[in-house]
C-alpha cells in the first residue's frame, strides 16, 4: 500500500512539473522514454539522464524524459526487449555506446543484429587513454609497449570492462599497431569499472591502465597518474591538449568510445526525423558543449544516416579485430 | 580549526527552509523505501533522481534530498527485518537474526527503537569519520589490492560458521550453494558465459535483490500457505506488542557494541568493493565472537540487533569516502550518487574537496541533519510500525507477496526476474524445511563474484604464483584473523554449541 502511495506521489510530482508547451515540430513524443540498458550509475544511465535533462532544459521535448533502467546481458536484455516487444514505439530511445557495437560485433546479443534497430545520433565520444602511475619509470607509449613486447608477464594492464570488452580491445589495437604479433599475450586484468581499475593502478597492483579519458581526468588533475597516450586522431582541445596522441608517437591506433542512441526498428520516419533533429539541436547548443567539456567528451557529430553507417563501420572493424585475437571465430 | 569552519559554512548552506523540507521528504520516503522488500537504497535514490531534476534543484539541494533518501533507506531496512523476518534490503539481512526473535518474544517496539538508536550512532560516527579522516582514509583503500580483497572475503566466510546455524555443516552447505549460484553469468576474466544456457537475462548473473526477496519473503508466504489451517495464524495474533522503548539498562548494555561495530562498519564501507552488506555482516559475526558468552545471539539478543544496524549505517557513511575522494563508488547507491554528481557537472575525485568545498561540506552538514531527523522520525513511529504485527497473517501474507512481485518487476521491468524470484522462493522453502540457514546463501551470491574475481586477478597479476596471496603484511594479518576466528570456536565453542542446540530443539523454530 505504501509502495503504491510512493509511486503515485512520484508520478504525480513528475506529471505536475511537466508543462505541455506548444511545439513547432510535426511529431513530438508525448511520453518520451529513454532506456538505459544498465543499472543506475553507469555510462548509459548518464547518457539517458543527462540528455533527458538537457533536452527538457532547452525545450526540445515538452515533458520530462522518463529514464528506465533495463539492465542485463551487457545491454542485451534491453536490445531484445526493444526488438521483440517495443518495435514500433515512437516515444522510445535507447542509450548505446561502443560497448553496444562491440557486443553486436561479437554476437554477444544472441539472435540480434545491428540492422534490427534504427541508429539515431551520437552525442560525443570518449577517447581511450593508456596511462601509468605518476611515479612509473615509463614515460611514453612505445616504452610501455616495448616492455610488453619483451616480457608480456612483466606488465599487467587493468581496465574496467570484461575480457573482450572495449577497454581490452583498445590496448590490443595499440599493441597490434606497434607490431606485437600475438596480442593475446598482453596481460589484461578485468575490474568492475574504470574507477576500480584506476584505484588498483594507484595501489600499485597493476602497471598500466586502459580506459576512457573521463575516467582518468580527475586523477590526472591531482597528479596521481600520467597519460601516456590518448587514442584520438589528433590532439584534443582545452585542458586535454597536453596529452600526446598514440599517432604522434608512431603507434597508429585510434579508439573512441562513442556515445549515442538507437531507436526501435519500426519507428515512423516522422518520429525518427524529429528525434534526430532534437538530438542534433541539443548537440549544437552551447549548454551541451559545456557538458561535453566538463565530462571529457570529445566531438563526434553524427546524425541519422551518417551515424547509421558509422555504427556499421565500427561493428565491422571490431569484428575484424575480434577475429584476429581469437575472441570470435 | 579549518575543518570546523568549513563545517559551519556547510551548515549555513544546508540550513534553509527549502533544504530542511527536502531532507524531511527524503528521510520519510527513504525510510518507506528501505522498509519495502525489494526497494533498497540504490533504487530509492534512482527513483527520486527525476524528481530532483524536475524540481530544478541545484547541486547541494539535490544531494541533500538524495542522501537523505540514502540514509533513510539504511534506517528503514531494519523495520521489515524485525517485524516480518524479511530484510528490506541486503544490509538489513543480519538484523533479521536477532531482531525477529526479539519481536516474537514480545519486544518488537524495543527492537525497533534500539535498532533506530544503533543506526543513529553508526551514522553519526561515520559522518564524523568522513569529516576528520576522509583524506587519510583514502590511503587505506589503496592498501587493498586483489590479494587483500580476497583475504578479506575469505575472512568473512571463515567467521560465518557461528553466525546463523547451530549446524556448521549446514552453514557450509548454504555458503557453498551461494558461491555456486554466484558463478552464473559472463565471467569477466575470460569473457565466457557460464551456466547461462543462452539466456541473455542470465549474462549479468543473478541479481541478489531478486534472490533475497525470493528466499526470504516468498518462502515466508509458502510456509504460511502450508500452515494456513495450522498454528501460524494463531501465533501471529498472540504476539504482544509490549513496551515501545528500551529501558536504559538495555541501551547501556549495547553501547560498547554500537561503538565497536560503528568503527568496523565504517572501515568496511571505506573499501570500495566491500560495502554495507559486508559491514553489517562482519559487525555481527565479530560481535558474536566477542561477547556472546551465553549463546543468546540468534535468540533475540539486543546486542545482535544493535551490532548489524550500527555496522551497516556506519558503512553507508564510510562508502561516501571513496566516492567523494576517489570518484570510485563503494556500493550500488554511491554509484548512483556519483552519476548524479556527474550530471550536475561536479567531478568527484582527489580534487573535489578543494574545488567544490561548498558541495562537500553542504553534503556533510546534510548528513548530520538527515541523521537527527531520522532519529526524530523513527522513534515516535515505532508505535505505528509495530501495528504491522497485529495484522493477521492471512491479510499480511498476500500483501507481502504483492509487494515482492511489484517491487522486483518495478526495478527490472522483466518478467524473467519474477520467475527467478519464484525459483528462489521454492528453494528458500525447501532450505527452511531442511533447517539450512538462508543468510549464508545470500552472502555466497553477494560476495562470491568479487571473491572469485579478486582471487583470479591476484593470481594472474603474479603469473600464476599462489604465494602472492600471502605476500603483504596486510594480507597476512587478514588471514591470521580469519584463521583464529575459524579455529578458536572449534576448541572453546563446543560446550556452548551443545547448549544452544538443546534450546533450539525445544523451540523447534524454522526461522534462522
Amino acid at each position: 500500500m505504501k509502495f503504491t502511495a510512493t509511486r503515485t506521489f512520484v508520478a504525480a510530482a513528475i506529471l505536475g512539473m511537466s508543462a505541455f508547451a506548444a511545439s513547432a515540430q510535426d511529431f513530438s513524443p508525448e511520453n518520451p522514454e529513454c532506456i538505459a540498458p544498465a543499472n543506475p550509475g553507469g555510462g548509459w544511465d548518464f547518457t539517458c539522464r543527462q540528455v533527458g535533462k538537457s533536452l527538457q532544459d532547452l525545450g526540445l521535448i515538452d515533458s520530462t524524459m522518463q529514464v528506465v533502467n533495463l539492465a542485463g546481458g551487457g545491454g542485451g536484455v534491453a536490445y531484445a526487449e526493444v526488438v521483440n516487444k517495443r518495435n514500433d514505439d515512437n516515444d522510445l530511445i535507447v542509450a548505446a555506446s561502443s560497448a553496444t557495437a562491440t557486443r553486436l560485433a561479437q554476437g554477444a546479443y544472441p539472435g540480434n543484429t545491428m540492422e534490427q534497430v534504427r541508429w539515431l545520433a551520437s552525442i560525443g565520444a570518449d577517447y581511450g587513454v593508456i596511462a601509468v602511475a605518476a611515479d612509473s619509470e615509463i614515460e611514453t607509449l612505445p616504452q610501455l609497449l616495448d616492455a610488453i613486447k619483451n616480457d608480456p608477464t612483466s606488465t599487467s594492464v587493468a581496465g574496467g570492462s570484461a575480457v573482450g570488452g572495449w577497454d581490452h580491445l583498445k590496448v590490443l589495437i595499440a599493441a597490434n599497431a606497434y607490431g606485437i604479433d600475438d596480442v593475446r599475450s598482453v596481460k589484461y586484468i578485468a575490474f568492475d569499472g574504470g574507477g576500480e581499475a584506476v584505484t588498483q593502478l594507484l595501489a600499485g597492483s597493476v602497471q598500466a591502465f586502459t580506459g576512457d579519458i573521463s575516467e582518468a581526468k580527475g586523477f590526472v588533475d591531482s597528479g596521481d597518474i600520467k597519460v601516456l597516450a590518448v587514442l584520438s586522431p589528433e590532439r584534443l582541445d582545452g585542458e586535454f591538449a597536453d596529452f600526446p596522441t598514440a599517432k604522434e608517437q608512431g603507434v597508429d591506433a585510434i579508439g573512441a568510445n562513442w556515445r549515442g542512441f538507437y531507436a526501435p526498428g519500426g519507428m515512423s520516419d516522422e518520429a525518427y526525423d524529429a528525434w534526430v533533429s532534437a538530438i542534433g539541436d541539443l548537440y549544437a547548443s552551447d549548454e551541451w558543449k559545456e557538458i561535453m567539456a566538463n565530462n571529457g567528451l570529445a566531438p563526434l557529430d553524427l546524425q541519422g544516416d551518417e551515424f547509421q553507417s558509422f555504427v556499421a563501420d565500427s561493428v565491422a572493424q571490431i569484428q575484424q579485430i575480434s577475429k584476429e585475437i581469437g575472441i570470435i571465430n | 580549526m579549518d575543518t570546523f569552519a568549513s563545517l559551519a559554512d556547510g551548515f549555513a548552506i544546508a540550513l534553509t527552509w527549502q533544504n530542511l523540507a527536502l531532507a524531511l521528504l527524503g528521510c520519510f520516503l527513504g525510510t518507506i523505501m528501505g522498509a519495502l522488500p525489494g526497494l533498497g537504497p540504490s533504487n530509492g535514490v534512482a527513483i527520486l533522481i527525476p524528481l530532483a531534476f524536475t524540481l530544478g534543484l541545484g547541486a547541494t539541494p539535490s544531494l541533500i534530498l538524495l542522501t537523505s533518501v540514502y540514509y533513510g533507506a539504511m534506517y528503514g531496512g531494519r523495520i521489515s527485518s524485525i517485524l516480518l523476518n524479511i530484510p528490506g534490503d541486503e544490509p538489513a539481512m543480519m538484523t533479521c537474526l536477532d531482531g525477529h526473535p526479539m519481536a516474537l518474544k514480545g519486544q518488537p517496539g524495543e527492537a525497533l527503537s534500539l535498532s533506530g538508536i544503533a543506526s543513529f550512532v553508526g551514522a553519526f560516527f561515520a559522518t564524523w569519520g568522513l569529516i576528520l579522516l576522509a583524506p587519510q582514509l583514502v590511503k587505506i583503500a589503496l592498501l587493498f589490492g586483489p590479494a587483500e580483497y580476497f583475504a578479506l572475503f575469505t575472512l568473512a566466510f571463515m567467521t560465518l560458521g557461528g553466525v546463523s546455524s547451530t549446524n556448521q555443516a549446514k552453514s557450509a552447505f548454504a555458503a557453498a550453494l551461494g558461491l555456486g549460484l554466484a558463478t552464473i553469468g559472463v565471467d569477466t576474466q575470460t569473457g565466457v558465459p557460464r551456466f547461462t544456457f543462452g539466456e541473455v537475462h542470465l549474462y549479468d548473473g543473478l541479481d541478489f535483490l531478486v534472490a533475497i526477496v525470493g528466499l526470504f519473503a516468498l518462502s515466508e508466504v509458502f510456509i504460511f500457505l502450508e500452515n494456513r489451517h495450522g498454528g501460524s495464524d494463531a501465533d501471529a495474533t498472540k504476539i504482544k506488542i509490549g513496551k515501545l522503548y528500551p529501558p536504559m539498562s538495555m541501551i547501556k548494555q549495547t553501547t560498547p557494541t554500537m561503538l565497536r561495530t560503528s568503527v568496523l562498519g565504517f572501515l568496511a564501507g571505506v573499501l570500495p568493493g566491500a560495502g554495507a552488506s559486508l559491514g553489517s555482516f562482519i559487525s555481527y559475526s565479530m560481535e558474536k565472537r566477542l561477547v556472546d558468552k551465553e549463546g543468546t545471539f540468534g535468540k533475540g539478543d539486543p546486542r545482535g540487533v544493535a551490532a548489524p544496524e550500527a555496522g551497516n549505517n556506519a558503512a553507508a557513511g564510510g562508502a561516501l569516502v571513496p566516492m567523494l575522494a576517489l570518484g570510485v563508488p563503494g556500493s550500488g547507491t554511491t554509484a548512483v550518487l556519483l552519476a548524479v554528481l556527474l550530471s550536475l557537472n561536479i567531478t568527484p575525485g582527489p580534487l573535489l574537496f578543494t574545488q567544490n568545498p561548498d558541495v562537500v561540506w553542504g553534503l556533510i552538514a546534510a548528513l548530520f541533519i538527515a541523521n537527527f531527523m531520522l532519529l526524530a522520525l523513527n522513534i515516535p513511529m515505532v508505535g505505528i510500525f509495530t501495528r504491522v504485527l497485529m495484522i493477521p497473517s492471512r491479510v499480511l501474507m498476500p500483501i507481502v507477496a504483492m509487494v515482492s512481485f511489484v517491487g522486483i518487476y518495478g526495478i527490472s521491468g522483466s518478467s524473467f526476474d519474477l520467475l527467478v524470484m519464484i525459483g528462489f522462493g521454492v528453494m528458500g522453502w525447501v532450505l527452511r524445511k531442511l533447517d539450512v540457514p538462508l543468510v549464508p546463501v545470500i552472502l555466497g551470491t553477494l560476495l562470491g563474484n568479487s571473491m572469485e574475481n579478486n582471487l583470479r586477478r591476484a593470481i594472474s597479476i603474479d603469473n600464476g604464483d599462489w604465494f602472492t596471496l600471502i605476500d603483504t603484511p596486510l594480507a597476512l594479518t587478514l588471514w591470521a584473523i580469519g584463521i583464529i576466528g575459524f579455529i578458536i570456536p572449534l576448541f572453546i565453542g563446543g560446550k556452548v554449541k551443545k547448549q544452544m542446540h538443546e534450546k533450539r530443539d525445544e523451540e523447534g523454530s524454522i526461522s534462522d
